[in-house]
């Protein structure tokens, strides 16, 4: 077999175990789906008015559950970049780990497996969260086309995320460490264009919310989902998504294979 | 125990590692016959884990080579990883799932095609005495059932060297002596089998060759009668109740070591039970009363505690 057949060999098998574990442990999964859930029903039902009416137009809490929406998915990346670094470290102080580091597989595979399994995980989430959000007000007016679009940026900003809290979870030694260190992540769609536009904050607030890559990756889902502009923000998702995945696998793969 | 070829499976020159100020392997050189028992003998802290980790690609050495079924350790690790299987100190399954799952994850591994692999995973757990406990998850196993799906799952490859770091570490007695009979089945199939234990009988019963590693260096080597032979022989110890016994057995039986202030007499002896009839016979004869009387033959804790007892650790070379 060529070396990308053990790759793909090897990561599927890993992928397995981890989504065999997940079955096993399944709080870990229900919490994270749960929490974006609930943030939703949260600033729909609690926020929603007050926030939906500063948005200007007539819809108020309607129109306010189609502009959270797609920082609500967001929170759900977020939400999972914890879970990962969790699991990951958690993984790390099982002796299992050193016996694959000995065995003549594809040496990333245990962190494929851990990638792809909250890959899957993290779309399960996603179809809860947007059925739910539908259930609430959320009126997406996307061809099938545009959903596909959609559902790729998500995806490559998810995988993005997911490398970075890999990187995490291999960066700590403890697991209450490697469950901390993502926390910031959760404040992202805040301090962007998530929850209120970003033309409403302060100078230096708004400078921050207009760069940072969850900004662009929110605006492009706007965008396709509901029909708002969506300028270069498209681009700047894609570039963003391809960066922190690179950068955060090559970290991750260097942490890994040092001496522990 | 198999009989030894020349082909060697293990070879080491000049091993070194440390960790900040802490030298834990000081040149360590090794040459392991394929086919071959081997222990690496040492208290806690010794370097046994350490040299076992660089051993097995895990962990890489800070100066030193070392070939393991002929491929270069570093330059071909891949290569080496096909030869080897490990069983660390620390048990490396995993938890969440079963043993049969457990299995199957390492035949998958291992790339083997899924009815051998089920195959593979049936037999291991029959020979195991797993088959039971198969579909319950690991976290329930009990430590010794833990340590045997350890090395069965070690062994789903077929690996021809094997490495085993204190593989019976926190067994009971029971348990220890099943694992016991599993690796002695498994030199008898024609693996190399480099073990590490402080457990010195543990040694005796399964090495060909035992080498005693203390602040990482290499201390003796040699096969256990030989490491044996470098400590005094085996001896009668008898006690007395009155000095005037003392004198006269030693007198009786002419000769010995005394020692006065604890009333005992060491007779030399190799243990065997004739010797001791003759001793007990010459007692009787000349109506002496022995208040205790114990017979001790020498094993790997006197050569242990000979050789690290001594202030400078100077390598004793014994074949």
């Amino acid at each position: 077999m060529s070396s990308l057949s053990y790759a793909v060999r090897d990561s599927s098998t890993m992928l397995r175990r981890n989504l065999l574990r997940m079955r096993r442990y399944p709080s870990l999964t229900l919490m994270l789906i749960g929490i974006p859930v609930i943030l939703l029903l949260l600033f729909v039902y609690v926020f929603g008015g007050t926030l939906g009416a500063g948005l200007g137009g007539a819809g108020g809490r309607m129109q306010y559950a189609n502009y959270v929406a797609p920082g609500i998915l967001l929170m759900t990346v977020a939400g999972t970049a914890q879970g990962t670094a969790i699991s990951v470290a958690m993984d790390m102080t099982e002796g299992i780990i050193a016996r694959f580091k000995t065995m003549a597989i594809f040496r990333p595979s245990v962190l494929t497996g851990h990638v792809l399994g909250y890959l899957i995980q993290t779309m399960l989430s996603f179809a809860v969260v947007i059925a739910v959000a539908m259930l609430v007000g959320f009126r997406p007016n996307a061809t099938v086309v545009e959903w596909v679009a959609a559902a790729g940026v998500l995806t490559m900003i998810t995988f993005a995320v997911i490398w970075f809290a890999v990187a995490c979870g291999l960066v700590t030694k403890s697991v209450e460490t490697a469950s901390n260190l993502p926390m910031p992540l959760m404040l992202l769609p805040f301090l962007g264009s998530g929850f209120v536009p970003t033309d409403s904050m302060p100078t230096a607030v708004r400078w921050f919310a207009e760069y940072q890559p969850f900004t662009p990756v929110i605006e492009t889902l706007r965008g396709l989902l509901l029909g708002t502009s969506i300028g270069n923000n498209a681009i700047l998702a894609v570039a963003w998504s391809l960066v922190i995945t690179v950068a955060s696998y090559l970290w991750s793969r260097k942490l890994y294979n040092r001496d522990r | 125990m198999a009989t030894p070829t020349s082909r060697p499976a293990i070879t080491v020159t000049g091993l070194r590692k440390s960790y900040g100020d802490n030298l834990v392997l000081d040149g360590i050189d090794l040459d392991i016959p394929a086919g071959t028992t081997f222990a690496l003998l040492g208290p806690n802290g010794a370097g046994k884990t350490t040299m076992v980790q660089i051993l097995s690609t895990l962990i890489s050495a800070d100066s030193g080579e070392a070939r393991i079924g002929g491929f270069h350790l570093t330059r071909e690790p891949n290569a080496v990883r096909d030869l080897i299987g490990v069983t660390g100190q620390f048990s490396a399954v995993d938890n969440l799932l079963t043993g049969t799952e457990n299995l199957m994850l390492m035949a998958d591994l291992r790339h083997l095609a899924r009815p051998a692999g089920r195959r593979r995973t049936a037999e291991l757990l029959d020979r195991f005495d797993l088959t039971e406990a198969a579909g319950k998850p690991v976290m329930t196993y009990s430590g010794g059932m833990r340590r045997r799906l350890d090395l069965a799952m070690t062994l789903v490859g077929s690996p021809r060297i094997i490495f085993l770091d204190e593989p019976t570490a926190g067994l009971d007695p029971r348990s220890r002596r099943t694992m016991w009979e599993i690796i002695r089945g498994l030199v008898a199939s024609g693996v190399t089998i480099f073990l590490t234990t402080q457990y010195l009988e543990e040694a005796d019963q399964l090495a060909d060759r035992v080498a005693l590693l203390d602040h990482g260096r290499l201390i003796a080597e040699g096969s256990p009668d030989e490491l044996k032979r470098l400590i005094p022989g085996g001896h009668i110890q008898l006690r007395f109740a009155a000095l005037a016994e003392l004198e006269a057995a030693a007198r009786a039986l002419g000769g010995g070591t005394r020692d006065d202030d604890a009333l005992t007499l060491l007779i030399p002896s190799d243990g065997g039970v004739r010797s001791l009839r003759g001793v007990l016979d010459q007692l009787d004869r000349n109506s002496i009363e022995v208040a205790e009387l114990a017979v001790h033959t020498p094993d790997l804790d006197d050569v242990f505690l000979t050789l690290t007892g001594r202030p400078d650790h100077e390598r004793v070379q014994v074949s």
